[in-house]
């Protein structure tokens, strides 16, 4: 480790001595990945103007509102959210969050889908959205075991012997509020988060899908890359 | 404020009454509630909308 106070002409590349470092190997490759101009792009290709388009950004909005009114909830716990007219509301705006993210992450789905979204080398960003929903439906399932009300009480019961019938019950017992209170307000969310975040990158990365080309073109429906940032219109 | 929940729980109870069971269709083995049959249409409504409406950019014209 080099103990200098003097400042790097260029501190993004910071000084050749300490080249051989691992964060400046790390903050190295990450730049060539993805630029600040690719990582926070000011314009977007022309044919992302279309609201097919927008369904992604709404998903995360409400995975915001849901992150938010969960963080809320976690503060004053379950007697405030079942018996005061506060805790009853930012419960409601809990559900309805979960409920506005499902629907926006579906019709996104269904959009990304008739794209065929993973050409282009967008694999990853087809699986990780993927994977994305999976996750997510286990985070609202045990959320919705987390209630904490009779509600909760039938579908744990219900879920139990489709859980034992995969045997996975012994090491997650849908019955047991403390494991699925952990896993709604732990694990889960962290995976979201993780998976979320990987996906956004990737899209920064490979850039956003572009529609197929018409099919008098000799590279109709066939993959293509992104036009880059200076060939896009306002 | 207490009043106005009140008349709101009122009209909404006597629009959409959620007093006694759901509502469930059958398909062979498939049970599906209204309530998410509904979501669901709406879901198929929204995005041929999507498809469908143009998009109007922030400098005037659609796409």
């Amino acid at each position: 480790m080099t103990m200098d106070t003097e400042t790097p002409v260029n501190a993004a590349a910071g000084l050749p001595e300490d080249a051989h470092q691992l964060t400046a190997k790390l903050r190295g490759a990450a730049i060539e990945a993805l630029p600040p101009d690719k990582l926070m792009p000011d314009r977007q290709p022309a044919y992302v103007a279309s609201w097919i388009y927008v369904f992604g950004i709404l998903t995360i909005s409400a995975l915001a509102v849901v992150i938010l009114t969960g963080l809320v909830l976690s503060i004053f716990g379950p007697d405030w959210w079942h018996l005061s007219t506060v805790g009853l509301f930012v419960n409601s705006l809990h559900l309805w969050s979960v409920e506005v993210f499902f629907f926006c992450m579906v019709i996104h789905l269904w959009g990304k889908f008739f794209m065929a979204a993973w050409r282009g080398r967008r694999r990853a960003t087809w699986v990780t959205g993927l994977v994305t929903f999976v996750v997510s439906v286990a985070a609202a399932f045990t959320g919705y075991l987390s209630q904490q009300n009779f509600d909760s009480q039938w579908i744990s019961t219900q879920a139990k012997d489709g859980i034992n019938s995969i045997g996975a019950g012994a090491i997650f017992n849908v019955t047991n509020f403390g494991q699925m209170l952990m896993w709604h307000i732990v694990l889960l969310p962290i995976a979201v988060g993780i998976l979320v975040g990987g996906h956004v990158l990737l899209v920064r990365l490979r850039g956003v899908v572009p529609p197929f080309a018409p099919p008098d073109r000799p590279t109709g429906g066939a993959a293509q890359p992104a036009p880059a940032v200076s060939e896009v219109q306002p | 404020m207490q009043t106005v929940s009140a008349v709101m729980a009122h009209v909404l109870g006597n629009i959409i009454n959620l007093t006694g069971p759901g509502h469930y269709v059958n398909w062979g083995f498939i049970q599906l509630s209204v309530a998410n049959l509904v979501v669901i249409g709406l879901m198929v409504v929204v995005f041929f909308a999507a498809i469908l409406i143009p998009f109007k950019r922030p400098g005037g014209g659609d796409r």
